[in-house]
């Protein structure tokens, strides 16, 4: 009977398949994100020699003044950024959630703005406004933006998008019927402002002060153009590393700078869990009320907060097609002659994009196959929960940290990877893991809502299940896979700190370029290169944006009913 | 060119053989114990239906079978194989589930071609098959169709033709119909019931409506909490339930609390009634009494019959064709019983809610059960 040969055992069962895919996919994750943590855990407790030292490097580092005032640089600045930002990003939020404010669209679109710079576009910005040739200086009243006041103020147009998105968010998931009783039993608003929505949002807002702490405190870019003489933790791990080749400092660094990121992970878990409880138990969508007044407020606030994100933005953009600031004003393309300005002209611009291109690529392809393995096929769980930790991870570890770790793994001396340092390769693979996890989460929530009996369908009609995944399982994700490769894309392009480590002579970045003109007096073709990479991410993004609406609605018919 | 979908016809040699083994079967999730002890043998050409309460196993029993979820312990044979641990693409199965999880972004045709691709058949072979596969369930011109822009029924239908396409020896269906309204699922009912005896494929059903259990299957399979209560076919299933359990789950029944009296009645009530009971129950063991509501006899009961029982009608439910009375002993109001009066007999005798009579509980419609210990 025909029946009896399809029934033969084939030579490779796709279980064993899935297995092995499984196995590699967790080999990978260990490879770009486990190991080099631990080196740097391994390092930090080792003498220059290798020597296991216990926690005398520990001792040296808190017995050093020099470090231990970057230590305090650092958390004095995230502190005075963190309680900045939550309130602002708090009525920003409230203004795009509770009001009846117009051009909402337009004021969330703008505050999602620094997302598509580098962090240092802002303090570049601040240098124009505020600095020596400033034309804003008096502001000061003597005070030098070069400092704390530039780092925080720069840091605060940086962090506010991250924390607008959670608080709205939190503010979003608000049962409304809470709203109508309030109303009915006729309590005042300023009453029902504390005692339902100030509560609704404490999570929200927890939860944006720790990731707005942790961004402030890893962040390299702006405390490197803006800092001056004022040394923070990641300007202060830079020196140790490339300046003075002092790894073991660098790795104790690198560990504290672990500390706070890690606490935000695990309070952002906590409170995840917490806004599921109140979402599912959600029944009414609030409707905000007319309320003239309100409204008027509101819109003024985020009309002068979105006018400092546009400068913040624009006068970079604006000045890089200047003469001469500020004493001629003309307009010139010149600082976009790269080549005199830098050994690599155009070269880092072209190796970002490359950089760039490969993370959106290849990490997209990774992180979608890896969440299609955790969660569709039947490999053991604890298989399945070992790659999902994994791909977790790097959510707790700052692009900094991740980026001092894969120095001390490639550079170790038993280590078979020291080739590596300085290749394009190691830079897309370190920045595919600092970006990970978001990507990961995106795909796996994606995949959550396919129907779970595909693999069991396919599995009847003896397909196995690598053709599903390409016939059904990628159409139907496509757009939550251009979703993680315009995110992977657009972070690639704009990040330093996890590559600063990491570049060589003929892989020099965008990003990094910038720092070094910047560094040699070249601010204007710096804030010329920084252009080059907001317009890209932005036209990216944009893209994308279009595509979706009109190609892909085109090509997936099947959607319409 | 019916050939592969004609393949299996019911009556062939060997029909009689047993084409799926089921032994000592069990399913453990962590500490809690989804199937216990499962026995079952069902012949090649067989409907079969698990039918239970939600929660009772039935999708856990019927994916042991198709290997997507293995079974803790135990065996499962197909066609005289051991296929316990065999990968589902090793056994010959087609499914259809309550989502009917067909793939959004293929259109009809490729769904129900979606496993015959992988059979290396040519293109011109496949179209024939998903054309006379469609004819079959009675979806032809529908080819070019995305799921999306089907009905319920026909999405159903569609699920129903993938499942098949591949000529399986088995098919598994999992609560098919529930997703549909009543009157598609009335007329699907027959439907699914005229193909599977077309084709002759074994086929497991699992419902936990019991309706759907009596009208399709030739046998069903009763479950609660992970065990069989019972195996047999409707008829069996509804005239003589093995337990207090499938006696109250499949169909109406009045259960009154008796003691077993003599070797061939019980008491209830103080009265003696003649009923059969199972050598198992010990004279003088605490029972309960069941009977259907339509077995209870008005028309013409003279009250000289041994199981003659005066009552008096406290409710009277319209249900349409008929009319559900409830009837409570007079004297002894421990005893209610639950009757099913038709319009004709209302009107001919003239019944009111309030009004007193006589009925017949015949002994051969009396079935004893041991007394549940909650009871
Ligand atoms: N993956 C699982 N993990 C834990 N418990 C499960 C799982 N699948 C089913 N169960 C439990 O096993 C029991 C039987 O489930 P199921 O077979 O789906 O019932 P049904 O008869 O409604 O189809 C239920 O109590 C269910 O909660
Ligand atoms: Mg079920």
């Amino acid at each position: 009977m025909s029946g009896d040969a399809r029934l033969r055992r084939p030579l490779i069962r796709e279980q064993t398949v899935a297995t092995l895919l499984v196995l590699a996919l967790i080999i990978v994750l260990v490879l770009i994100i486990a190991l080099p943590l631990w080196s740097l855990l391994s390092k930090s407790l080792q003498n220059a020699s290798g020597g296991y030292v216990g926690l005398a490097n520990f001792a040296t580092y808190f017995a050093t003044p020099s470090m231990v005032s970057a230590l305090f640089n650092s958390l004095g600045v995230a502190l005075m950024t963190t309680l900045l930002v939550v309130p602002l990003a708090f009525a920003y939020a409230y203004a795009l959630t509770r009001s009846r404010m117009p051009a909402k669209g337009v004021f969330m679109g703008i505050a999602l703005l620094p997302i598509f710079a580098p962090s240092l576009l802002g303090a570049i910005s601040l240098i124009y406004l505020f600095g020596n040739q400033g034309v804003l200086k008096g502001l000061l009243f003597g005070h030098s933006i070069y400092g704390p006041i530039g780092i925080v103020f720069a840091e605060v147009c940086y962090c506010f998008p991250h924390a607008v998105m959670i608080i709205a968010t939190g503010l979003r998931l608000a049962d409304g019927r809470l709203y109508e009783v309030a109303e009915a039993l006729g309590t005042k608003p300023t009453r029902v402002f504390f005692t339902i929505t100030l509560p609704g949002v404490r999570y929200a807002a927890i939860s944006a002060a720790f990731v707005v702490f942790t961004l402030v405190i890893t962040d390299f870019g702006i405390p490197k153009v803006i800092g001056g003489q004022f040394t923070v933790l990641a300007t202060d791990a830079y020196k140790q590393i490339v300046g003075q080749q002092n790894f073991e400092m660098g790795a104790v660094v690198g560990l504290i700078l672990l500390v706070p990121a890690v606490l935000a992970f695990f309070v952002d878990r906590q409170i995840q869990k917490r806004q599921v409880a109140l979402l599912s138990a959600r029944a009414v969508a609030y409707e905000p009320k007319p309320a003239p007044m309100r409204d008027a407020l509101l819109l003024a606030f985020s009309s002068v907060i979105g006018l400092v994100l546009v400068a913040m933005l624009g006068m970079a953009i604006w000045a890089s097609f200047i003469r001469y600031w500020p004493y001629n004003l003309s307009l010139t393309l010149a600082h976009y002659n790269f080549g005199e300005f830098e050994p690599g002209g155009w070269e880092p611009y072209l190796t970002s994009l490359a950089m760039a291109g490969c993370v959106a690529t290849f990490g997209t392809g990774l992180v979608f196959l890896g969440a299609y393995l955790v969660e569709k096929t039947k490999v053991p769980m604890p298989l399945r929960s070992l790659a999902h930790f994994l791909a977790m991870l790097p959510m707790a570890v700052p692009g900094l940290v991740l980026g001092l770790g894969y120095v001390f793994f490639i550079n170790a001396k038993s280590s078979p990877f020291g080739w590596l340092y300085g290749t394009l390769a190691v830079l897309v693979i370190n920045t595919i893991a600092h970006f990970y996890t978001v990507g990961h989460i995106t795909a796996t929530t994606a995949l959550k809502q396919i129907d779970g009996e595909f693999e069991a369908v396919s599995a009847s009609l003896k397909v196995p299940f690598w053709t599903t995944f390409r016939r059904v399982t990628v159409p139907i994700s496509m757009p939550a896979i251009l979703d993680i490769a315009v995110y992977m894309f657009v972070n690639a392009l704009t990040t330093i700190s996890a590559v600063v480590f990491l570049y060589g002579p003929s892989t020099k970045l965008a990003s990094i370029s910038i720092i070094h003109m910047d560094e040699s007096g070249a601010t204007a073709p710096a804030a010329a290169m920084a252009t080059c990479i907001v317009l890209t991410a932005i036209g990216a993004k944009t893209l994308h944006v279009v595509l979706d609406r009109l190609v892909f609605s085109r090509l997936q018919v099947w959607r319409k009913r | 060119m019916l050939l592969g979908i004609g393949g299996r016809m019911a009556g062939e040699a060997g029909a009689e053989a047993v084409f799926v083994a089921i032994r000592n079967l069990s399913k453990h999730f962590g500490a809690f114990q989804a199937l216990k002890d499962i026995h079952l043998d069902v012949k090649r050409g067989e409907f079969v239906s698990f039918l239970g309460p939600s929660g009772c196993g039935k999708t856990t029993l019927l994916r042991a079978i198709a290997g997507l979820d293995r079974q803790s312990g135990g065996t499962i044979a197909i066609n005289g194989r051991d296929v316990s641990n065999a990968p589902p693409s090793e056994r010959d199965f087609g499914i259809v589930f309550q989502s009917y999880a067909l793939f959004p972004n293929l259109t009809i045709a490729d769904n129900v071609g979606y496993g015959l691709v992988n059979q290396r058949r040519s293109k011109a072979e496949i179209t024939a098959r998903v054309a006379e596969l469609l004819a079959m369930v009675g979806l032809s011109g529908q080819l070019t169709k995305y799921p999306a822009q089907l009905s319920g029924g026909q999405q159903q239908r569609v699920a129903l033709a993938r499942a098949l396409a591949t000529s399986p020896s088995l098919l598994l269906l999992d609560e098919p119909l529930s997703a549909l309204d009543a009157q598609v699922r009335l007329r699907l009912r027959e439907e699914i019931r005229d193909v599977q005896r077309r084709l002759g494929v074994t086929t497991f059903m699992v419902t936990h409506d019991q309706e759907e259990a009596l009208s399709m299957a030739e046998r069903i399979v009763v479950m609660n909490h992970g065990v069989i209560e019972q195996i047999g076919t409707p008829e069996e299933i509804y005239r003589n339930p093995a337990t207090t359990f499938v006696a109250e789950f499949v169909g109406r029944i009045s259960l009154l609390p008796g003691v077993a009296h003599g070797i061939d009645a019980v008491e209830m009530a103080g009265r003696r009634f003649l009923a059969t009971r199972a050598a198992e129950i010990a004279d003088g063991a605490a029972v309960e009494v069941g009977i259907r509501p339509e077995a209870i006899r008005v028309r013409g009961v003279t009250g000289s019959e041994p199981n003659a029982l005066p009552v008096r009608i406290t409710d009277l439910e319209f249900l349409g064709a008929f009319c559900r009375a409830t009837l409570v002993a007079e004297g002894a109001p421990g005893l209610t019983l639950i009757a099913d009066f038709s319009a004709n007999l209302l009107r001919d005798l003239g019944l009111q809610q309030g009004a007193a009579i006589t009925v017949d509980l015949p002994a051969d419609a009396l079935r004893v059960f041991p007394a549940r210990a909650s009871a």
